[in-house]
């Protein structure tokens, strides 16, 4: 048991320091992010505005909490279905995982999370700072912090976990491009990218609600910006639990059987 | 002792798409081999004859399509992870480090993979830089490394837990000379301290004749020679092929006895006489030639391995 934990450490490690080579990415996603986030701050405060100051339990404090966080949040949280798995598979580098004594879904997903770990600190930080100098709603609650910050752990490894579920279709369709684009489309929109998901129509809402998408970022957010008490962010972290466990369940499933399917490619 | 590798039968067929068309293309067809511990098999045959494929299934990354295979006393795709910490491979044409990451950080991830104790990886580590000599590059990252230095990382990767058996595909593909001599001498160095089996394909001679003591032949997906390299020199009648240089000019050199006149160039200053191994040996051809005329400089030319295995081929049709 120690030595598992030894291992995965050691990967989650290796997945942290390779993202930190990536110096330029971090600086271009950077850009990216801010601006982004200003073009966020015109859109989503002329609505609260246009709303009489309050639409759907957000004033413009909270609105602001809501973008920066979720600006932040965005090189972390896996919402485009890219994965490393994917282009392993398209290429053949897939055997390599298959000789290590190791669970090809858990090696890859903790690797993934070390590199989601890192990018919060040079895109997640600069976008809490812009936040923090333009003014942001904070929870009152001191329990929100901790419950956040596990929220937040269990947003990025839902949508690494979710995303490793677009990869391994590649056991079958090789080429996953395709429903990679359809991917990133449907859940940067049902995870509250662009805008929370209670602004949706009702039955938005409720589709939304009913995938995986919202407890990648909504949920996280929904916490650390005060929207929900202590007793609702329990409610949340116990749905972020039961997604984690489908997503993760049937990436088991997926790999297992992909694996009966899978012709190395590239001899 | 049971064996290492153990298939009966095995068999995987692929589906493969021709235009619109699909169809079955048998890449390992009937394949029953047992290798005992401590052997080194060189395992041979054209590109696409399944030898990748075979590799594969005994460890555990392709399931066959029918037939059985142990390797270690363990079923591969079953025990995959078992098997695992007792089997080393590696791709000449894949990377199992880590490319962004110095060298270094790659065998100490793998070292936890394998959970091996921090003595035995400190030992393991240091064994194996100072005899595949990677003393200066353990800190730079992967993708700065040249081919020589990343295929000596690469087999260290393969080896750092120590496995009983080693499986190499194309180890020495695209090595300089002195590249792939440093990497057999370490393997021959790795068998002889460890016992260590050895299987590993190749288009190499060099690589056979330095490393093997047996040898496996596959042509589409069949077994089509399995003994010693002698054997093989007199199962193919592929003879060996004695190159003089020559002081001066000079008729072409017939008449020696056993050895057989090819070919001469420049006025006879080079001239290239083959001579069946079995019947003869370098040195007495050598001596016959120095009789008769003043030897400059020779090289003794193995056949090839390509032109062995075609000429197995060609026998089976």
């Amino acid at each position: 048991m120690r030595a598992m934990t030894r291992v995965y450490w050691r990967l989650l490690g290796a997945g942290f320091r390779r993202q930190s080579t990536y110096r330029l990415a971090a600086l271009g996603g950077l850009v990216a992010n801010t601006t982004f986030g200003l073009l966020k701050v015109a859109v989503l405060f002329a609505t609260v505005r246009a709303a009489g100051g309050d639409v759907a339990g957000y004033d413009l404090g909270r609105m602001s909490t809501y973008i920066w966080l979720s600006q932040a949040l965005l090189g972390s949280i896996n919402l485009s279905g890219r994965t490393d798995i994917a282009e392993r598979i398209k290429d053949g580098q897939v055997a390599v995982d298959f000789l290590r004594p190791l669970d090809v879904q858990a090696a890859e997903v903790t690797t993934a999370v070390g590199g989601a770990l890192f990018a919060l600190i040079p895109r997640g930080i600069p976008m809490l700072a812009i936040g923090g100098f333009v003014g942001m709603a904070l929870p009152a609650s001191p329990a929100a912090y901790p419950l956040s910050a596990l929220s937040l752990l269990l947003g990025i490894v839902i949508s690494v976990a979710a995303a490793y579920l677009v990869g391994v279709a590649g056991f079958w369709l090789v080429e996953t491009r395709g429903p990679q684009i359809c991917y990133m489309v449907v859940s940067g929109f049902l995870a509250g990218l662009f805008v929370p998901i209670q602004l949706f129509p009702r039955w938005l809402e409720l589709t939304a609600q009913a995938t995986p998408f919202p407890s990648m970022m909504m949920y996280p957010i929904d916490i650390l910006a005060g929207r929900v008490g202590p007793a609702g962010a329990l409610t949340l972290l116990a749905v972020q639990l039961a997604w984690l466990a489908a997503v993760g369940g049937l990436g088991q499933a997926l790999t297992r059987a992909g694996r009966r399917h899978l012709e190395v490619q590239g001899g | 002792m049971s064996a290492i590798v153990e298939t009966r039968g095995l068999t995987r067929e692929f589906t493969v798409r021709d235009g619109r068309r699909r169809r079955r293309l048998t890449a390992v067809d009937d394949l029953t081999v047992r290798v005992e511990p401590g052997e080194a098999v060189g395992y041979i045959g054209a590109n696409g004859a399944g030898k990748s494929t075979t590799i594969k299934m005994l460890t555990g990354i392709l399931v066959p399509t029918s037939g059985t295979v142990t390797t270690c006393g363990l079923r591969p795709v079953k025990d995959r992870r078992r098997l695992a910490r007792q089997v080393g491979v590696v791709f000449g044409q894949r990377s199992q480090l880590w490319w962004d990451l110095p060298v270094r950080e790659s065998f100490r991830i793998l070292a936890a993979i394998h959970a091996l104790p921090a003595a035995t990886e400190r030992a393991r580590t240091a064994e194996l830089v100072d005899r595949l000599e990677m003393a200066d590059f353990l800190t730079t990252p992967v993708r700065q490394l040249s081919l020589g230095q990343r295929m000596r990382a690469e087999v260290a990767a393969a080896l750092l837990h120590a496995p009983r058996l080693v499986i190499l595909d194309e180890p020495t593909i695209g090595l300089d000379v002195l590249s792939k001599q440093r990497l057999r001498e370490f393997l021959i160095a790795e068998r002889r301290t460890h016992g260590t089996t050895l299987l590993l394909t190749t288009h190499d001679m060099g690589d056979v004749q330095r490393l093997c003591d047996r040898v496996l032949i596959i042509d589409h997906g069949r077994l089509a020679y399995d003994g010693d390299l002698v054997g093989l020199g007199r199962a193919t009648g592929a003879e060996r092929v004695l190159v003089v240089d020559l002081v001066g000019p000079s008729p072409d050199l017939t008449g020696i006895p056993a050895a057989r006149h090819l070919s001469s160039e420049a006025h006879g200053l080079r001239q290239r006489l083959s001579f069946d191994a079995e019947a003869t040996t370098a040195a007495r051809v050598f001596a016959a030639v120095a009789e008769r005329v003043e030897v400059l400089d020779f090289t003794v030319e193995e056949p090839d391995i390509e032109d062995v295995v075609r000429r197995i081929y060609a026998a089976r049709r």
